[in-house]
């Protein structure tokens, strides 16, 4: 098929910039995800079908204005199936192809591809909250304003990655894939997404510890009375540390 | 400097109660091409892999272009292209090959080195499209893209046809020619004997056999071919022995040997086939490894 200038092929080893390394790695990711239709329907078209519908057709009785109370309900939601869901089964599935292993041989250090990880769930995560913002908006959305929203989103994320990590770096793909599925299913009938907490009576207290529910009821809070919840945010801090702890511990790269 | 860019010492690897490397040493010089080879669960892989620093030894050492495996020092000098996998599913041929070559400092042009293992066709399609044969290609691409000192083929040309094999032939000659220290793991003896400079025969994890391509099959006074089984072959001097049509002559080294041999088969009517005055790899191969098929 072709010859080779002799000199071509002449070793000149050295490793990238780590930014540009970081970059493509980024890049990577995201369009991974972008590209993959399940990850599509479970990060962006469930969030913002639930929202319509929980919103406009009143089968659930919430209360105060019915946007007010969804809307931070599906950001956690989105949050968990970003930075939990998506991020688990990805993950799972590339140990299984060998792809974790095969970066494992190149210059990328593991820092780098953890990071990018990250980058790649939050620039997802930044295209959910603007279109459940822009779409909560048009459902009559009335949100108190605070900064505090995003100490709750980071420490979402975080321990939402941790867990998600957690899973997808100890089991195989397809176990990974059906707990990750029912983790999912799960956290959002009985993390305060769809139905308020308090339909759940004495139980509701210990189901606030769950992250989704810490998560949204943290949102909620702020969001829709303009109080910070300490104890959901503590929650959230808990669940990050011990899951990123977990995490870094029990990952396996193959 | 050093010029050995690879030296495995006693090296030991049990998986459960298996023995897989059992005390294995060899090593590879700088800018040369050692072959690996070995029956169906003789220990190549688990040595690639121990040298990649993907697996531990349990005993022994390897040193990687002066370094223990594992250091992050080695990741750029050297390239890996895995027996199988290793490519993210969703991501085009070009985009993957794009990744890695993000990776290093002075990569190879990426699209220019598609073109020329033939998958220029193919760059738009994602890795889990492609054939295993363009999967294949796109792997040691993506082994060879930053340009290292030291690469591991994992058996490079499995499942390839003639011309993709041809083109993966003619980049590792190039890489050798470049001074690139290249060792590959194959069962393809013609593979070994073109291309490298060294073979490494292993089996039950053991070293059986080393040496050039040449000293390995170097026979004198032997003379193979096969023909008809059960002729009654005589010649002055020369010891005979056949195995079901395979007849080995040995005797006085030289072409007067060669002209008793053919001059016998030409009062008798008799064409030898495939007459051999060396022996080929593969029949050293078989010779040191057996007949048996391995599990
Ligand atoms: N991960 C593993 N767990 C358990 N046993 C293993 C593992 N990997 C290899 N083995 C065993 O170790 C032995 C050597 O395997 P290895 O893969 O190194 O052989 P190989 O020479 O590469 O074979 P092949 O030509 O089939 O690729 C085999 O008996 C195999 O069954
Ligand atoms: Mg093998």
């Amino acid at each position: 098929m072709s010859t080779w200038t002799p000199g071509s092929l002449a070793p000149r080893p050295e490793a990238a910039p780590l930014g540009r390394m970081l970059r493509a790695q980024t890049r990577a990711e995201l369009t991974l995800t972008l590209r993959n239709s399940e990850q599509v329907l479970l990060t962006l078209v469930i969030p913002l079908g639930l929202l319509v519908v929980l919103t406009l057709v009143p089968f659930i009785a919430v209360t105060g204005r019915r946007a007010d109370f969804f809307v931070p309900g599906i950001l956690a939601l989105a949050i968990m199936s970003s930075a939990f869901t998506g991020q688990a089964i990805a993950t799972g599935f590339e140990r299984q192809y060998g792809v974790l292993k095969r970066l494992g041989a190149t210059p990328l250090p593991r820092w780098v591809l953890l990071l990018a990880k990250t980058l790649g769930v939050l620039a997802v995560e930044l295209l959910q909250l603007v279109l459940i913002c822009v779409v909560g908006l048009a459902l009559g959305w009335h949100p108190h304003g605070t900064p505090t929203v995003v100490a709750f989103v980071v420490l979402g994320t975080a321990a939402f990655s941790g867990l998600g990590l957690l899973l997808g770096g100890t089991l195989s793909g397809l176990t990974t894939l059906a707990a990750a599925n029912l983790v999912w299913f799960v956290l959002l009938l009985l993390g305060g997404v769809v139905f308020p907490l308090t339909e759940f009576g004495g139980a509701a207290d210990l189901l606030r510890l769950l992250p989704t529910a810490a998560l949204s009821n943290g949102l909620r809070q702020l969001l829709q009375h303009g109080v910070t919840s300490g104890r959901d945010l503590l929650a959230l801090a808990v669940w990050a540390v011990v899951a990123l702890t977990a995490a870094a511990r029990a990952f396996r790269w193959e | 400097m050093n010029d050995t860019a690879l030296e495995v010492v006693d090296l030991v690897k049990r998986y459960d109660t298996r023995t897989a490397l059992d005390g294995l040493s060899f090593d590879v010089g700088r800018g040369t091409v050692c072959a690996l080879l070995g029956p169906n669960g003789a220990g190549k892989t688990s040595t690639v892999e121990i040298a990649e620093g993907f697996r531990t030894a349990d005993g022994g050492s390897v040193t990687v272009l002066g370094h223990r495996p594992q250091d992050p020092a080695v990741r750029p000098r050297v390239g890996v292209m895995p027996q199988s996998g290793g490519g993210y599913p969703g991501l085009k041929a070009a985009e993957l090959l794009d990744l890695f070559a993000a990776f290093h400092a002075h990569p190879l042009d990426p699209s220019d080195l598609i073109e020329r293992l033939g998958l220029g066709e193919v760059a738009g399609t994602p890795f889990r499209r492609l054939s295993g044969g363009q999967q294949q290609r796109l792997s040691l691409a993506m082994a060879v893209v930053g340009r290292p000192e030291l690469v591991f083929l994992d058996e490079p040309t499995a499942g390839l046809d003639p011309q993709a094999r041809r083109a993966t032939w003619e980049l590792i000659e190039a890489l050798r020619h470049d001074g690139v220290t290249v060792l590959l793991t194959t069962h393809l003896m013609d593979e070994a004997e073109q291309l490298a400079d060294d073979v490494v025969v292993i089996d039950h994890g053991r070293l059986v056999a080393r040496g050039t391509v040449a000293a390995l099959t170097h026979s004198d006074g032997e003379i193979r071919f096969r023909a008809a089984p059960g002729l009654a072959l005589e010649i002055a001097g020369a010891t005979v022995t056949e195995t079901e049509g395979r007849y080995l002559v040995r005797g006085l080294a030289g072409p007067a040997l060669l002209a008793a041999v053919t001059g016998w088969c030409a009062t008798h009517g008799v064409m030898p086939q495939d007459l051999q005055t060396q022996r080929s790899l593969e029949d050293v191969f078989l010779d040191l490894t057996g007949r048996d098929l391995r599990s």
